[in-house]
């Protein structure tokens, strides 16, 4: 008894949407509305500051923000010009591709178990995972970094001689941040899978891996999908143990070369926004990217209910 | 890599950085002779350098000379640059390798970065902030570059020197702390430059007559109003006092202090309201608006203004005279500079690097990146200075004793966890300065007590 | 450790099986334990001495409790960072993730359009913070922000102590709006449609059917939901410190933390000790969650 009758833009949609009208249908339009107002409440802000990432510095000094003129496409090639992109760019890919699809992979082997079987120590593992979350990574700063310096690695992992300055050692702290939350994510949806699903593959004499990659991960394409958006968000924005591990300027992840269109004392705001545009562009693209899982659902499988 | 840092070093930081004012006039004296000698052209000197461990090298020097820089953005990076290139084109066979950090990120991690694989020269700043990391063994020693140093000033050196009375630091610019504001506003409205707090109030008075905010104030990021009371407590109780109080030695509790908060209180209405929500940046676009009269802080002010007529009419005040008896001839100017890192790669490099950043040439390549700041240099040329330079190297000659800044004079703990939450607090409540006294001298016990 | 044929037959595992499992788990465990838990028993040995971070570790002295004692003591902004934690939990949890929620509820409801809602709401996330703070500037500034040009009032957005927590957290939950409906979201279309069709066809409201089907068979995705909003709230830290660094009415234990530990301030043990704290709060949550969810079992 599907109504929808509107020009739908995502075909795959199409099958998810018959709870769209049935008996209420005459308030219909009330939906797109709602949520149009409250989409274009939640752009605003960022418009705002696109239009004025697109002023000159002296112009909105002297009229202040809340004026219009002083536009200029000047910000955006300066921003380019001067805060070394490509380098940064490239650091950034060095790291956080690694640090995403690991982060991932483990956190799945970890849910997996918790949520698959019913090991006595799985809750007790699980908070395990949980409570590393809970540590505000700056007290951590000083031991970590401590023993990064101590360990020394072959110069074919680090051009440094230690964990101190190596892309590895950033994607490790990166993962042992995140693997936590990924692992308690992704074990509360796998356990929302029905376990039936398992019994015939351990009846046809499944083995454990074939269960993980073929009944499970695939299953869980909407929760990957959202963690890799959020991971890939978050370890790209990470700033704070880049620079404490990294140290070398010319080795910073992109968000750092931000702070390079920073003064010592004054900053051309304009400016910043300018490259902070530039520099949000590939997690939005990741984000475009893995939209379709969220959009899509699931339309196979889950036989709960 | 392994710090050679004994139980006697950690205790040494312990002293407070006054003690350590041992007089070095005599050493300096001998040290100018030998200075003038190599002086500028010692840099062409043909014969070969002898890269002993210690000592710089006479001769051109060699190899690769890492350098650690603060300096992010574009114009001063490319200054950095210019004059790093200038010193490798000097001496052929050595290149300079530039490790840009960002300005915070650098200054944020800088105890990991000494800690770490440090480069052989890196950007930092006079004051105690240079003393600690030499007590502390996370830099070299450069006395002897300074042996051949010729154009910088006793104070210059003293603000160089740690407690052990060696040089750890090679200056390269300063610029003043000083009250500015614009000529036009003070030519139409006819104002007169306040001489002493009184005429300030007077003048302050005036200003709100005229629909002006007599004193642009802005404290949003906490650290420009550590500013205003150094600038009142350097006329209050004199630079001393103030050194004293910055090295933990005065009671915070002491009348003396207590009189720079109530003139503080005193003049806090002539001050643009509500400043904690306002950067320095919005501050200044006040004045720039001409909606504000003066401003209290440093030359970078300038950098808000329009290059040109905008900031040729820039002017700047001492700060009035509060007591007759201490007079206006203490101020603050800090220092930026060099400092090397306790085991460079390339020691001699590093040192040569050093003596030709304290000439005349490199520290004019720098201004050129940033024409608010002066030469450190004095016999660098001056011809080339604006206005506001011109001004400012006068000040700067005629004072007769020179702060740093607050959170350059006192340990960097104390200024930015208890002086800067205090001084917010006492902007928004300025009539309990005794429990914000008490309260300081406290937490001031627990850490200078650590 | 694996319990062979103790339950029900799919927990039924080969050697090879116990190998694999074994892995999947040890890994990761070690990877955490070395990275995050030794460097936190680090954090709370730290928090008993008055180390400067510099020197070699046997320069380390003890000073017993003395760093607790001041900070409960003569540390002025700890006991207003507890409290702006908790205002902080309030509105998250009251406002900001049911927000979330509901936009998931709404955007999965599959109208025309769907994706360009998504995204809007889902853009703050993804915002660097350096553009963070320069929106809410323009916003919130006393002399140039939009709200007092627009109202023509003076009031002091981000300075005044009264208000500008409730100024970082609208901010803040504008940005966890969004991240709570992509979690939301990603769980609500692993339910099974067939289910709401079900209760559609019973004659079931379609509030009925969220609140009655979908919403007890999203339990876990609930659970999540919770956790992440009280790990956020404790966490909190970088809205205010691109604010003011944590300061004058924004004091948050995280930003103290940081204040302390971070740059050339290097109060290690003090900070160390906010930390332990931290981490003392923190681990009465995990406790209190461990005990709901075992009981379930």
């Amino acid at each position: 008894m599907s109504l929808a009758a509107d020009p739908v833009e995502e075909r795959s949609q199409a099958l998810l949407k018959p709870h769209e009208g049935g008996p209420q249908s005459g308030r219909r339009w009330l939906l797109p509305v709602m949520l149009t107002l409250i989409s274009l409440i939640w752009l605003f802000p960022l418009l705002l500051a696109l239009v004025n990432s697109f002023r000159d510095y002296a112009f909105t000094a002297k009229n202040g923000y809340v004026s219009w003129g002083g536009f200029t496409f000047d910000n955006y090639t300066n921003a380019w010009q001067q805060a070394d992109f490509g380098l940064h760019f490239a650091n950034s890919a060095i790291i956080t591709i690694p640090a995403v699809i690991l982060t991932l992979f483990l956190s799945c082997c970890v849910a997996f178990v918790v949520a698959r079987f019913s090991f006595k120590f799985n809750l007790a593992l699980l908070g395990f995972f949980l409570a590393a979350n809970l540590l505000p990574p700056q007290a951590l700063l000083i031991p970590v970094y401590r023993m990064f310096r101590a360990i020394e690695v072959p110069l074919w992992i680090s051009d440094s001689g230690t964990l101190l300055n190596s892309f590895v050692g950033l994607i490790l702290v990166n993962m042992a941040f995140q693997i936590g939350f990924c692992a308690f994510v992704l074990s509360n949806y796998m356990k929302a899978l029905p376990k039936e699903l398992y019994e015939s593959a351990v009846i046809d004499g499944a083995s454990v891996t074939r269960q993980f990659f073929q009944i499970t991960l695939p299953l869980c394409r909407p929760a990957l999908a959202a963690l890799a958006v959020l991971q890939t968000t978050w370890i790209y924005n990470e700033f704070f143990w880049a620079t404490v591990l990294l140290q070398q300027g010319d080795k910073f992840p992109v968000t750092s070369s931000l702070n390079n269109l920073r003064g010592q004392f004054f900053t051309d705001n304009n400016l910043v926004a300018a490259g902070s545009m530039i520099v949000a562009i590939p997690t939005l693209v990741i984000f475009f990217v893995l939209q379709r899982h969220f959009v899509a659902g699931l339309t196979l499988g889950a036989t709960k209910g | 890599m392994t710090r050679p840092s004994s139980e006697a070093e950690y205790l040494a930081r312990m002293v407070p950085p006054s003690v350590r004012g041992v007089d070095r006039r005599t050493l300096l004296r001998g040290a100018l002779g030998v200075g003038t000698l190599l002086g500028a052209g010692g840099l062409a000197a043909c014969s070969s350098g002898s890269t002993g461990s210690t000592g710089v090298p006479t001769g051109a020097v060699t190899g690769t000379v890492t350098v650690g820089s603060n300096q992010s953005d574009a114009v001063p990076k490319a200054a950095v640059q210019s004059y790093m290139d200038a010193f490798a084109k000097a001496n052929p066979g050595t290149t300079v390798k530039i490790n840009t950090v960002d300005h915070n990120s650098f200054q944020e991690n800088i105890n990991n970065y000494l800690q770490g694989s440090p480069d052989d020269v890196f950007t930092w700043f006079a004051g105690y902030r240079m003393q600690f990391f030499a007590e502390k063994g996370l830099v070299g020693d450069v006395s002897d570059v300074w042996k051949n140093i010729t154009g910088m000033s006793d104070a210059l050196k003293k603000a160089s020197t740690a407690a052990d009375g060696k040089q750890y630091f090679v200056p390269i610019t300063n610029y003043p702390w000083a009250v500015f504001y614009r000529k036009s506003v003070f030519q139409e409205k006819g104002y007169e430059v306040p001489k002493t707090l009184d005429d300030l109030n007077a003048l302050g008075a005036q200003m709100k007559k005229d629909g002006l905010s007599p004193i642009a104030f802005g404290d949003k990021d906490g650290w420009p109003a550590m500013g205003t009371f150094d600038q009142i407590n350097l006329r209050v109780n004199g630079y001393d006092f103030h050194v004293s109080l910055m090295a933990g030695k005065e009671a915070w509790t002491d009348p003396k202090v207590k009189k720079v908060f109530d003139t503080w209180a005193g003049i806090l209405p002539l001050h643009q309201a509500d400043s904690l929500g306002r950067t320095w940046q919005e501050a200044a676009q006040s004045l720039q608006q001409k909606k504000s009269g003066m401003y209290v802080l440093g030359s970078f002010l300038a950098q808000q203004f329009t290059k040109g007529a905008e900031q040729d009419d820039l002017d700047f005040f001492t700060f009035p005279e509060i007591d007759s008896t201490i007079g206006t001839d203490a101020i603050e100017a800090p220092i930026d500079g060099y400092m090397m890192s306790a085991k460079p790669k390339n020691e001699g490099g590093a040192k040569k690097l050093l003596q030709y950043i304290s000439q005349p040439e490199a520290q004019l390549l720098a201004l050129k990146a940033d024409p608010s700041v002066i030469a450190t240099n004095q016999t660098a040329d001056t011809s080339g200075y604006t206005a506001l330079q011109k001004k400012s190297l006068e000040y700067v000659k005629s004072a007769k004793s020179i702060a740093q800044f607050m959170d350059r004079d006192t340990r960097p703990d104390f200024a930015s966890t208890v002086m800067i939450p205090a001084i917010q607090s006492f902007i928004k409540n300025p009539k309990d300065i005794d429990g914000l006294l008490t309260s300081i001298e406290a937490q001031k016990k627990s850490i200078f007590g650590s | 450790m694996a319990s062979k044929r103790k339950y029900r037959g799919i927990d039924q595992l080969s050697t090879r099986d116990k190998v694999v499992v074994s892995l999947m788990v040890i890994v990761p465990t070690l990877i955490v334990l070395w990275l995050v838990w030794l460097p936190a028993i680090g954090s709370v040995l730290l928090s008993f001495t008055n180390w400067d971070g510099i020197g070699p570790l046997s320069g380390i002295k003890s000073v017993g409790l003395q760093n607790y004692r001041d900070i409960a003591t003569i540390y002025p902004p700890f006991w207003p960072a507890i409290q702006h934690n908790l205002i902080w939990l309030a509105v998250m949890f009251l406002v900001a993730t049911p927000l979330g929620m509901l936009f998931a509820v709404l955007v999965d409801r599959g109208v025309a359009g769907t994706r360009f809602y998504q995204t809007s709401i889902y853009l703050p996330v993804v915002l660097s913070l350096a553009l963070i703070g320069f929106i809410w500037q323009l916003i919130y500034s006393r002399d140039q922000g939009l709200i007092n040009a627009i109202t023509g009032g003076t009031t002091d957005w981000y300075g005044d102590p009264n208000v500008n927590l409730w100024a970082a957290l609208v901010a803040a939950s504008w940005r966890h709006a969004g991240y709570i409906m992509l979690l939301y979201l990603a769980g609500l279309k692993g339910v099974d449609p067939s289910l709401r069709e079900a209760a559609k066809i019973d004659g079931a409201s379609e509030s009925q059917t969220f609140f009655k089907v979908v919403f007890p068979v999203m339990r876990p995705i609930n659970i999540i939901v919770l956790v992440v909003t009280f790990i956020e709230s404790l966490r909190a830290f970088d809205l205010v410190w691109v604010i003011n660094k944590g300061r004058n009415g924004l004091e948050l234990i995280s930003t103290l933390v940081t204040q302390n530990v971070v740059g050339e301030a290097s109060r290690i043990g003090f900070g160390s000790a906010l930390a332990t704290i931290m981490l003392l709060i923190s681990s009465v949550l995990v406790f209190i969650y461990l005990r709901i969810a075992m009981k379930e079992d």
